[in-house]
């Protein structure tokens, strides 16, 4: 038995399955971060005082870089593919792998440099909100890693198969990636800035 | 595998010529019943697994019952196996009256209707209505399924951890919920609940975009489908921010956090050592963001199965067929800006409260609507009394006096009054129990031929039916009366040591009680009827109801892939007795005769 519309699109929808599940996907973790931006905006608004400074602007910014470069790298992962270009694909989407082992690198240095001064997640109400976005923003970061090495390693075995379905599971990882870059995008500003 | 392949009528020849998915032929018992990607076996699995919690999570406040009847009375039976933890000399704790409580509401909600009305109906009889072969993402289906199970165990081991099960009500309201015993496992659990369901409404809206039948248009689709679909915009949306609660929840029990915590507090003579400042009301509206959707995801599913049985037991076509669409829809956008009607009491201002409770008045229309045309299909139809039908029935009154008791809940005024009394328990399980869960037994009725291929016993089915129709409306209706006296919900003495409960309302108790046992005792029938009918019940061939919509065109039970031509829909759902027609129903995958 075959599912319909895996890989080819249907005529009236123009969409393939994987694509409708994963923007849906999408839309629930639009609902998922919403409720912790809520959240952030509501402790703040009732706090009575909020802490400025406390974080690395530096190592944020640099983080931010590497995160929208990882989303440019994705792209060509997908358009070189679409280009039958194996080789580059193959570069762009390792180079995004390891780009977002940097930002997890940065990301405990960061970390690690709070807990030596004592201030876990425990300290204030900043730092509660701090650990809980940026750790959850972590573990999609670490979610789209392995959904990254599963598609250099074994994984890449579909392109010889089916190279119109492999496509397509790159592109819904670079759906799913763009999204981790944007959540980044806003917790940037929110967090380290204002 | 395919043993339906055989059938009267020369279909068993189809079948042979089409193959019928010969790779699949020789899965063994583990890939087929266990770890199957089967829809239709995944379904089972859901209907089985939430059956088996309504049960449990049903006993559960039987024993509490006891303890309301006769309190500080020996729990009989099986009071003495309960342990000094929960109830020394069988006598129950307070503390286990809690855990009994909060794990009744989460059972029944999360882990037993939920599963059964969407994981269970949903799998096994959207997709054949539709024409699918399949769920969109069958892999994801088995991962929705196990993930579920793994949450359900969870919850069952937070029973036997030390300090017991979660004790802060379903709704887990914070600060309470973050310093008492049993909270970790029970959000841990939360949380792969809510993966179960996220995972299981992506599947369900991609199978009913992309999978549907050639002809199959949006304006074709059984109410049933269109109820499913809604359902699941609802979960898609909605669970997240529980989840996101969920997480927060936890860091604050487990990562010493505060958001939930406000400053200050004391706890058994001890001024917390907390960094503070947190909001206790944001888990309110964090949790009834959710949990207001999910009455819709309880009720839908419901008034879908009603739905169906209606159409075929009345041999109409549904009253208002765009109507219902159409309230349904509207009914799935309101749905997500009522919430606060369940915080009046929280004095969170009289701008938000009449906000609220305009758009509570205003989601009460659709529900009317899809009640009253229900209602109207009944007219001047010569209806067929099958048990299906008497459940679905029941169904209408039940949830009209459900839905109206509701609204003075829906005006702050009067939910000064009656928040947090009996009379909310009355009100919210006459749309859950008599309502949702008897359409949840229709549907069980309605659809066993089709998953075994055999019929349920009807005289059985009317023993049951009659005997939990009467005793449920004994349970809950004199709780509207201990309700308007004042009594309050959580009293696990029954509210004895207040005045205002004695005489009346208080031996309402022992009336109850005795009714919910006796409840107990008419599902045995149901348990009896349903193992026995799988092995010695009719054999039915694909239309026992002749019905009209695309289940009832396949083989019963139905083979892997569906099925076995292409399915193609030529009409809307529910035509029956078409006038000129040659019988009185005219299937959707019946080419119209020229």
């Amino acid at each position: 038995m075959n599912i319909p519309y895996t890989v080819e699109e249907r005529p009236d929808t123009g969409l393939t399955n994987g694509k409708l599940g994963i923007w849906l996907f999408l839309a629930s973790e639009v609902m998922l971060f919403g409720a912790l931006f809520s959240t952030y905006i509501i402790l703040r608004t009732g706090a009575p005082e909020w802490p400025h400074g406390e974080l690395n602007i530096l190592l944020g910014a640099i983080n931010t870089v590497i995160l929208i470069t990882s989303s440019v790298t994705m792209v060509m992962a997908w358009a070189s593919l679409k280009l039958k270009d194996w080789a580059k694909h193959r570069l762009y989407l390792i180079a995004t792998f390891v780009l977002a082992g940097v930002f997890l690198v940065n990301k405990y240095f960061e970390y690690k440099d709070h807990f030596d001064k004592g201030e876990g997640p425990w300290h204030s109400t900043f730092t509660a909100i701090y650990f809980t976005l940026t750790g959850l923003h972590g573990l999609h970061i670490l979610g789209g890693m392995i959904v990254m090495l599963y598609l250099i390693g074994p994984g890449a075995r579909l392109w010889k198969k089916n190279p119109d379905q492999f496509a397509n599971r790159i592109e819904a990882t670079g759906l799913y990636w763009h999204f981790v870059d944007l959540v980044w995008i806003f917790l940037f500003p929110v967090l380290y800035l204002l | 595998m395919d043993k339906t392949g055989i059938h009267p009528g020369g279909e068993g020849v189809q079948a042979v010529a089409h193959g019928h998915d010969p790779h699949h032929e020789e899965l063994g018992f583990w890939r087929k019943y266990v770890f199957s990607v089967d829809h239709k076996v995944i379904g089972i699995q859901y209907a089985f697994t939430g059956l088996l919690f309504l049960l449990f999570g049903f006993t559960l406040m039987m024993i509490m019952r006891w303890q309301l009847a006769y309190p500080g009375r020996p729990i009989p039976l099986i009071g003495l196996w309960l342990g000094q933890a929960r109830a020394p000399m069988g006598i129950m704790l307070p503390e286990f009256y809690n855990q009994l409580g909060a794990m009744h509401g989460t059972i029944m909600v999360f882990m037993g209707v939920v599963p059964l009305a969407v994981g269970g109906f949903g799998n096994f009889v959207m997709p054949l209505q539709i024409g699918a072969p399949d769920m969109a993402f069958p892999k994801l289906n088995m991962m929705s399924y196990w993930v579920y199970f793994v949450g359900g165990v969870t919850m069952l081991a937070s029973f036997f951890m030390r300090g017991g099960a979660a004790q802060s009500g379903w709704t887990s309201y914070p600060p309470l919920a973050v310093i008492s015993d049993g909270q970790t496992m029970w959000l841990i659990g939360m949380i792969f609940l809510i993966t179960s369901s996220l995972l299981g409404s992506i599947n369900f809206i991609v199978t009913i975009v992309q999978l549907r039948a050639k002809g199959l248009s949006y304006m074709r689709l059984p109410f049933f489908v269109w109820a499913q679909f809604v359902t699941s915009f609802l979960l898609l949306l909605a669970f997240p921010p529980l989840e996101a609660a969920g997480v927060l929840q936890l860091m604050d029990r487990v990562a010493g956090t505060s958001f939930f915590m406000p400053s200050g507090l004391v706890v058994s003579g001890k001024v917390l050592t907390i960094s503070g400042n947190g909001n206790p009301l944001l888990w309110q509206h964090l949790f009834w963001f959710l949990a207001h959707p999910e009455v819709y995801v309880l009720i839908l599913p419901a008034m879908g199965i009603v739905a169906e049985i209606i159409a075929n037991n009345t041999r109409k076509p549904l009253w208002g067929y765009k109507a219902l669409v159409y309230s349904v829809t509207f009914l799935g956008f309101m749905s997500f800006i009522v919430w606060a009607h369940h915080m009046f009491m929280t004095g969170m201002g009289t701008t938000m409260s009449a906000f609220f409770q305009t758009t509570t008045m205003i989601i009460s229309i659709p529900s009317v609507v899809i009640l009253t045309a229900l209602l109207l299909s009944l007219w001047g139809a010569s209806i067929r009394f099958t048990t299906p039908m008497l459940f679905a029935l029941a169904f209408l009154p039940m949830f009209g006096i459900g839905g109206l008791t509701g609204l003075p809940l829906g005006l702050a005024p009067s939910d000064i009054h009656l928040h947090d009394t009996y009379y909310v328990i009355g009100h919210f399980h006459y749309v859950v129990a008599p309502g949702t869960i008897f359409a949840l037994f229709a549907g069980i009725y309605y659809w066993f031929p089709k998953a075994t291929g055999r019929k349920m016993n009807e005289l059985l089915g009317a023993i049951h039916f009659w005997g939990s129709f009467i005793c449920i409306n004994i349970v809950f209706m004199p709780m509207f009366i201990q309700g308007l006296a004042g009594m309050n919900r959580r009293m696990y003495d029954g509210g004895a040591q207040y005045a205002h409960n004695a005489g009346l309302p208080l031996k309402l108790n022992l009336v109850i009680g005795m009714a919910a046992w006796t409840l107990g005792l008419f599902q045995i029938p149901f348990i009896i009827n349903f193992f026995t009918s799988i092995f010695w019940g009719k054999t039915v061939d694909r239309n026992p109801w002749e019905a009209t919509t695309l289940e009832w065109s396949t083989p019963s039970p139905p083979g892997h892939g569906n099925f076995l031509t292409e399915p193609i829909v030529y009409r809307a759902p529910y035509e029956y007795s078409v006038p000129g027609a040659a019988k009185d129903f005219s299937p959707q995958f019946e080419p119209e005769k020229a």
